[in-house]
């Protein structure tokens, strides 16, 4: 699903101070050159740190986006929605996978990523603590929240660090599908009676605003992108990934017949963008920092669903040192024969 | 039968695999991931669940990331730079007259 562009680390700020210089000037020089960097060449310890924090925040923003879905499953109103609904959540679990998995050539384990997650040191993107209050939801999820995640995504296929961008591109080819699943829930609605149509507008108007949130800070704001692109993760900054939404979002709401609740949204010849409204940044920190509609709850799920598991961890565990203990046995007896 | 005292890993440590899945019949298998999982046979039923949810292969390999031996990577100029300079290993340095034709 998505990462979002909270830097929140002090210490991240002074970047490569510490570092050998020579060492540092050779891997800058590799980043310009366009080169991958692969987990066992050196890197600055302020890049493993920003990958690790990035790569991580990324697979629990896919995790925890599995709960505001999942809970429309049962409810789904035909099974072929069902069935699709089911093959997206379960793509959101790989692409959690995949990221820990891209996160873990840098030397941390699952087990530190997990616990980061449900202590409530690491973050998530805010937009799933937001509730999912209709059928629509689930469409508008697909249609702007997964077409935002796929703004910010392709690029990261170009990022420095090789096991991120090969798992972002995987991820991006099935984003697509997400999308248009949501796009195709919210056309069924849009085309349907004028209830329908209209339990897409109030989605669309409660969903607008976080979406755009999900971009990060203003340029002007964000204490990290100057880094994050020096060390070539981040190729386009919040601000022009948000604008190039905006520009794209409006015909799709057009073509639906659906109207964007932002009273200051007009086209700007001038610029050849759409100018659009002030984000209430004051709500984006409030739920950042853990006073969203669904922050709690959210969490509460995660970790019940973590411990709920934990006895098939367990049992798989049990499951293969019987089958060890078998084989050495059995290899035991053939030499004893 | 040893099983009940058989020592089970935590699940935390699982060991790590290396997944390789052969997208067709005919072609290599091709390394895609890794995943921790509690045995091999364990890795394979989540290595087709992760990586082959859209029939991205017909075959998995999984090789525990143990097993593997790698290159040093800072000796990669010595070790593949000196191939550069053996061009006439290619076909393409030869010229063949136009009269002859493909060769």
């Amino acid at each position: 699903m998505y990462t979002q562009a909270i830097d929140t680390d002090p210490t991240l700020r002074t970047s490569a101070a510490s570092d050998d210089g020579a060492a540092e000037d050779a891997f800058l020089a590799r980043i310009a050159d366009d080169e991958k960097i692969e987990p066992q060449d050196w890197m600055p310890e302020a890049y493993r740190k920003t990958l690790v924090r990035q790569i991580s925040q990324h697979a629990h923003s896919e995790v925890v986006g599995m709960l505001p879905e999942g809970g429309w499953i049962t409810r789904a109103p035909s099974l072929k929605r069902k069935e699709i609904l089911l093959a997206k959540v379960q793509d959101e679990g790989g692409h959690g996978l995949y990221l820990y998995a891209a996160a873990e050539t840098l030397g941390v384990s699952r087990e530190q990523l997990i616990d980061a997650l449900h202590s409530g040191k690491a973050k998530y993107s805010s937009i799933f603590n937001y509730e999912t209050k209709t059928w629509a939801d689930i469409g508008t999820i697909g249609w702007l929240v997964d077409g935002a995640a796929i703004m910010n995504q392709v690029p990261l296929c170009r990022c420095s660090y090789g096991p991120y961008a090969r798992a972002m591109i995987r991820i991006c080819k099935e984003e697509s599908f997400h999308q248009r699943q949501g796009f195709d829930i919210v056309r069924a609605l849009c085309e349907g009676t004028p209830e329908q149509k209209a339990m897409a507008q109030e989605s669309l108007n409660r969903w607008w605003w976080p979406t755009l949130m999900m971009f990060g800070p203003h340029d002007s704001d964000s204490t990290h992108t100057g880094q994050a692109s020096a060390y070539g993760i981040k190729r386009i900054s919040n601000d022009e990934l948000r604008q190039k939404f905006v520009d794209v979002t409006v015909a799709q709401a057009e073509f639906l017949g659906l109207s964007i609740p932002d009273p200051a949204l007009r086209w700007n010849p001038a610029r050849g963008h759409y100018d659009f409204g002030k984000i209430d940044w004051d709500e984006f920190w409030r739920v950042v920092n853990g006073q969203g509609p669904c922050n709690e709850a959210r969490m509460n799920d995660r970790i019940s669903a973590f411990e709920e598991g934990r006895w098939v961890r367990d049992a798989a565990s049990a499951h293969a040192a019987k089958h060890a203990a078998r084989a050495v046995a059995r290899a035991g007896a053939l030499e004893a024969a | 039968m040893s099983d009940s005292n058989a020592k089970s890993l935590a699940p935390t440590d699982w060991p790590l695999f290396e997944v390789f899945i052969r997208s067709k019949q005919g072609l290599d298998h091709k390394h895609v991931g890794s995943l921790h999982a509690s045995d091999a046979e364990h890795a394979i039923a989540l290595a087709r669940d992760v990586y082959t949810r859209r029939q991205e292969g017909v075959s998995i390999w999984v090789v525990p990331s143990k097993a593997i031996t790698a290159s040093d990577p800072a000796l990669k100029n010595e070790n593949f730079d000196p191939m550069a300079s053996k061009i006439y290993r290619h076909p393409t340095f030869y010229d063949i007259p136009e009269e002859i034709g493909h060769m």
